[in-house]
Parts: structure tokens; sequence; C-alpha cells
């Protein structure tokens, strides 16, 4: 008895951190997107008109898809990335030290500010900026390449930059607790790098790479900043809606906006945990 | 009174003792001699926009009457929501017109008494009668003199004409236009159409802050002959859709090359020369220029679109506080303020008390559009302009006099964003 009270004791700030933190504000939000608005105020109500003119707007749609796409692009290079470098790492650094000291040079990047990573590509993609500039010296091109900057590859190449290591650390968790006897056991079975790859260190870094992939698309789900900054305005993705909303009093639209986001980016975990089960896994 | 001249005694407490004590006093009715002591220790905490919360003014303003001023700067959309979600965060709201036609009916601020006013006769036209000049127009959109007054001390209905009841005192405002760089564009530009032509593919930019840069879109439209509004400051439904189809059909084409938000974007764009034609604001035009690069805020025939800012009361403000906010307000309108504003490029709001703090070429330069005879510095002290340096645009009657149309918020704004929405998403 002692030690099932001690167990609801030890669990219990968390739960109620989560109450307070996460519970309350969402029960809020869905709350609130059900309340009637006018230019200024919020009116509590229950209507469905918020839902309805996102649903009913084939913008609603169109951003959605789009967000969804950037998210897969995302995902896929940060996966392809995440993996190679987890991969070295794990496996062709062999002192501890080396391994410790190339994962931090990793995450160089991160000792700066996200915003500030993000807007240094700018002077770098532009029209005038140091790649057009360079390979116009170089004589690879005679036009400055405007596709560089504020565009849908000025976006992934930003999320690409910012949450490649999202990646590189669960994979490479995953990856460093293979028992090295599998592999080699594998080998003297006569089985090629190749198929080392496929059918051992794939399998076993499974759930490193789905803690990973949660996160990524996770994060560029609900991004807003990156989009707009990146595409100079030109984009738009499901956050940067809610914040045009938001900066107009429209809370109730945002709000819905958020509830459905919410069940959308759920729905993808989901999904996701079916394909792995990460408990069973680590 | 004795209470309120005690030193060091907490602030709250104090205004709860000189509220009680300034209504057996009849102080109320407001001559600020009698509160010149009290008023020495009065905190007011003012936000806004950043354009006119200048720390140099709250400086001046401790010197001058010892009040302390607590400025935050925010961005436009946080200001809205601010002062109307949280109104006593604030005891003067540093807002623009458009948004006290959106903030003050939420019951959140309070209309002054223009007899306490000193200078209320000096205010320039534009804000009370709404003609520049007696033959003037009043122009399209959220025009100041439409929310100029409230009809009693605690209306929050906008009056038609003036009344006793002023919703704002005026600090800045401003006529804008396209920004332009006169070395990459390779023609004259003189219209708002032109920023359209498609010669300047990729290269030319709109801000991207629904409420104003629809606003630009009309004068656009409107000087491509796409549309005639009835008044682009509250477009129709109609209006607005084919508003937003030109700019969609434009951004498919690839005329843009991005939408800004922020002053900094818009300087770095020009700077750049990653456009070369944009919506600009003024300052923004100076920055680029103080970076040597040529930029011209450029006059265009169809007139520009006028934006204007003022200082409103909030509606909890009494007693001490309210004295000392109308002390400020008075000191504002008495002429340092002006001749500071106007020394950036903005307007003041009485024109002739600015002007006896200004030197007789700075005036010639920045109001009445005469050649500069030496440099003209900011104030700051850099210097701007050389000698023979024109104004963009001439005299503030020939700008003020050629304003189109004031920002706006529309009665249909719910169904432009999400046109906005649309436009961006496409």
């Amino acid at each position: 008895m002692t030690n099932r009270w001690s167990g609801l004791l030890l669990a219990s700030p968390l739960a109620l951190i989560l109450a307070l933190f996460l519970i309350v504000p969402i029960g809020t939000i869905v709350v609130v997107s059900f309340f009637d608005y006018d230019s200024v105020r919020m009116f509590p109500a229950f209507v469905w008109t918020n839902y309805e003119e996102l649903f009913l707007s084939p913008i609603t749609w169109k951003t959605y898809f789009q967000t969804l796409q950037f998210a897969a692009i995302t995902w896929a290079i940060c996966l392809i990335v995440g993996f190679t470098v987890a991969y070295f790492l794990a496996f062709h650094i062999a002192s501890p030290l080396m391994q410790t000291a190339l994962f931090l040079v990793c995450t160089i990047p991160f000792w700066t500010s996200n915003v500030i990573r993000m807007i240094s590509w700018i002077p770098f993609l532009g029209r005038n900026g140091l790649l057009n500039q360079a390979l116009m010296g170089m004589g690879a091109i005679n036009e400055p390449l405007e596709f560089l900057l504020f565009s849908n590859f000025a976006v992934i190449l930003a999320y690409v930059h910012l949450y490649a290591l999202f990646m590189v650390v669960p994979i490479f968790n995953s990856m460093v607790r293979i028992d090295r006897a599998l592999i080699e056991a594998a080998r003297d079975a006569g089985a090629t790098e190749w198929q080392v790859l496929r059918n051992v260190v794939i399998p076993l870094a499974r759930p490193g790479i789905m803690i990973g992939s949660i996160l990524v698309v996770a994060v560029v789900m609900g991004d807003f900043v990156t989009v707009r900054l990146m595409s100079g305005g030109q984009s738009a993705s499901v956050g940067l809606m809610m914040v045009n909303a938001m900066s107009l009093l429209q809370y109730p639209a945002a709000a819905a906006n958020a509830v459905v986001l919410l069940i959308v980016v759920l729905l993808m975990i989901a999904a996701m945990l079916r394909i792995v089960d990460i408990r069973k896994e680590l | 009174m004795v209470e309120t001249t005690k030193k060091g005694i907490a602030r709250r407490k104090l205004l709860a003792a000189a509220a009680g004590g300034a209504i057996g006093s009849g102080a109320v009715t407001g001559f600020p001699t009698i509160w010149a002591q009290n008023i020495r220790n009065v905190v007011l905490r003012q936000f806004g926009t950043g354009v006119s919360n200048q720390n140099a003014i709250a400086e001046k303003c401790k010197e001058d009457l010892g009040i302390t001023l607590q400025m935050t700067a925010l961005d436009s959309d946080a200001v809205v929501q601010r002062s109307v979600t949280q109104p006593n965060s604030y005891d003067i709201a540093d807002i623009e017109y458009w948004m006290v036609k959106k903030v003050f009916p939420a019951n959140v601020l309070q209309p002054m008494d223009t007899s306490k006013i000193r200078l209320f006769d000096k205010i320039v036209p534009i804000f009370t009668t709404g003609k520049l000049t007696p033959t003037s127009t009043i122009a399209q959109g959220t025009a100041p003199s439409t929310v100029g007054f409230v009809e009693g001390p605690t209306s929050t209905r906008f009056a038609s004409s003036p009344t006793q009841w002023f919703t704002m005192i005026p600090t800045i405002y401003n006529a804008d236009t396209l920004g332009i760089r006169p070395d990459l564009v390779g023609r004259p530009i003189k219209n708002w159409k032109d920023i359209m032509d498609p010669a300047f593919r990729g290269k030319t930019a709109i801000l991207n802050i629904p409420s104003i840069g629809i606003m630009d879109a009309a004068m656009i439209c409107e000087s491509a002959g796409v549309i005639r509004y009835g008044d682009k400051g509250n477009m129709t439904r109609a209006e607005i859709d084919k508003t937003i189809d030109y700019l969609i059909a434009a951004k498919r084409a690839g005329q843009f090359r991005a939408f800004w938000k922020t002053f900094d974007e818009s300087v770095n764009l020009m700077a750049s020369g990653e456009v070369v034609i944009q919506s600009m604001w003024s300052p923004a035009v100076t920055a680029v220029r103080s970076r040597g690069i040529a930029c011209t805020y450029q006059p265009l025939e169809e007139g520009y679109r006028a934006w204007g800012g003022g200082l409103a009361l909030a509606k909890h403000l009494r007693g001490i506080q309210l004295d000392a906010a109308y002390e400020y307000i008075n000191w504002y309108l008495s002429g340092w303020v002006g001749a500071y504003l106007n020394r950036q490029g903005y307007y003041s709001a009485v024109l002739e008390t600015a002007r006896e703090h200004m030197t007789a070429d700075e005036w010639g330069f920045w109001m009445e559009g005469k050649p500069a005879q030496g440099d003209i510095k900011n104030p700051q002290g850099q210097v701007m302009e050389r000698a023979g340096a024109v104004r963009d645009g001439g005299s503030f009657y020939d700008r003020m006099g050629a304003v189109a149309c004031w920002n706006a918020v529309m009665d249909e704004d719910r169904y432009m964003v999400q046109k906005w929405n649309q436009f961006i998403a496409s």
C-alpha cells in the first residue's frame, strides 16, 4: 500500500503542472473556438461559425496542404542528413572522446538564437548576396538566381538548417546502443554492408528515427516565423494564418484553427507511433 | 494636501491620497500651477508604436515637468490588442486614428475636455474640422476628424462634428507613398500603378499588414483603372474581392519579391537592391539614404495615403494622475516636442509653437519645401541632408493637401482578412 501511495505522490507534481499549464490552456482554447466576435471583442457563445468559415474556405485547405508539404520535404531531408551524420558518428568514429567532440560540433549552430540563424541566410542568398556574387564571379551564371531567397526553397533550407539536429541526436542515441556483436555476426554470416544497414542497423535505430521524425514534424507544422521571414511573406503556413487572425483580434477564429491543427498533428503522431512502438523498443 | 508632498511614499498610496484630496480642493477643473509640486512625483505609463514613443521625449518631459514617463514600444497589432484587453496596464495610449475606431467603442479610454487644452485652437484643422484649408475636402478612410470627438464625457459614440470631448491629441502624422531606388528604376515614376509595371517583375514589395496593405493595394488598383472605390477606407465585399483578385494575379505573375511586415525588413529590401519600388514609410527612406544609397519618397499623381497617431487617456485615470496627463499633453503641444518630431520628417499637431523651436532653415526645409541653406541635421545631430536638398513631395501643404485616403479599419474587416490570407497563401 505504501508503495502505491508513494507512487501517486511522486507522480502528482508532474500531473499538477500538466493540468495547470497544458490541460487548462488547451481547454480554454477549445472553449474560445466556439465564441463569437466582432472587430474589438469576443462574446461567450456557442457557435460553429468559426469552424464553418475555416472548413468552407479553400484557403484553409490550401494552407494545410502547403504546411504538410513543408513538413514532408523537411522531414525527408532531415532524415537523410540526420541518419548519415549519426551513422558516421556512431560507426566510423572509433574513440568515444572523438565522438563526443564531433557531436558537440554538431550543436554549435544552436549556440545562437533561432531567429539569428535564420536571418543570416538573407544576406547570403539574396539577389546581390554572397552566393550569387560568388557564382557570377566564377562565371557559373550570368543572372542572379532569384529562387534562392524569398521562396519555398529558402523556407525548406532554413528548416533543415534549424531542425536537422533534432534528427541527429535521437538516431545517434539509438545507434550507439546497438550491440556491435550483432553487426559482426551479420558480417560473419556473409552479409554485405548494405544488408547490414538494411537488416540490422535501420531496424534497431527505428525508435530514434521515430522520435526525431516526431520532433521535426511537430515543430514544422506549428511554425510561422521561418515561413514569414524566409518566404518574404509570400508563402503561408497554418501558424501564419493564426497570427494574421490574432493580429486583428479575431481570437476565436485563431482558436478554432489551433484546435484543428492540434488534432491533425496528434493524428500524424498517432500514425507514426503505430508504425513503431517506441515504448517496447526503447 | 499635505500628504501628497511627503517624500518617499509609495506611488500607489500617494495617488490614492491625492485622488481623495483632489475632490475637496476643486482642482479637477485643472489649474496646473496648483499641482506643480505634486505632479513632479507622478509616473505615467505610456505605450504605443515605436514612432512617437521616443526616450528623448520622456527625458525632456522629466526635465521640464518632473513627470516620469514609462514608455513601452510595441508593434501596431500588439498595440490594439493591449489597449483593448489590458486597459489597466497603461495610463496613456499612443495609438493611431484607425485604431481609435476600434479601441474607443470598447470603453477603455476617456475623452479629453478641450477646455483644458490650452492650444486646442491652434491644432492643425485636419484633426478638428477635417479640412486642412477651408476649401479642402475630407479624404477617404478613417480621417482623424471622423473619430476625433465623442458626444459626451462618458460617451463612446463618435460625434459627426466637433464637441468639447476630444478622443486624442495628435502626436505625429505623415503622408505615405512609394519609395523608389532612382538609380535602379530607370524611368520616371509618376503613379501608384507603376509598381505593377512588368519591367519591375520580381523587384517590388508591398507591406503585409492587412489593414494598411489593403489601402496601398487600393491606391494601386484605382490608379491602374481596375476599380473605382466608393470609399477605399471602407470597401464593399465586391470591392475587396476585386482588389485581392488583382493582387493574386500579380503575385502569380511574379511581380512581388516580398511582403514586409516590419520597418527594418523594408529598409533591408531596399538597401540590398532586392526591390526597386515598394510601399515604404518615411523614416525607412531616410535610413536607406543614410547608408549612402539613393532612395526617393516619390510623390505620385493620385496622392498620398496618410496616417496619424495621438495620445489618448485611459479610462481609469483620475485625480492627480489625470491632471498630470493634461499637463503632459499641454507640454507636448507647446513646441519642443513638435520641433523634435518635425526634424525627423514627421508632422506635429501645433505648427506655430514647433516653429519657434526650429531654425528658419529647418522650417524652410521640412515644412515649406525650400532648398536647405546649410546641412540639415536630425535630432541626434547627424547630418541628414546637405545644402541644396529639397524634401521629396515639397511643403506641408503640398503633401498633407494631397492626401487621398487615411489608414482605416473597415466594416468588412473580418472578410478582408480572410481574403488577405488567401492572397498570401495563393
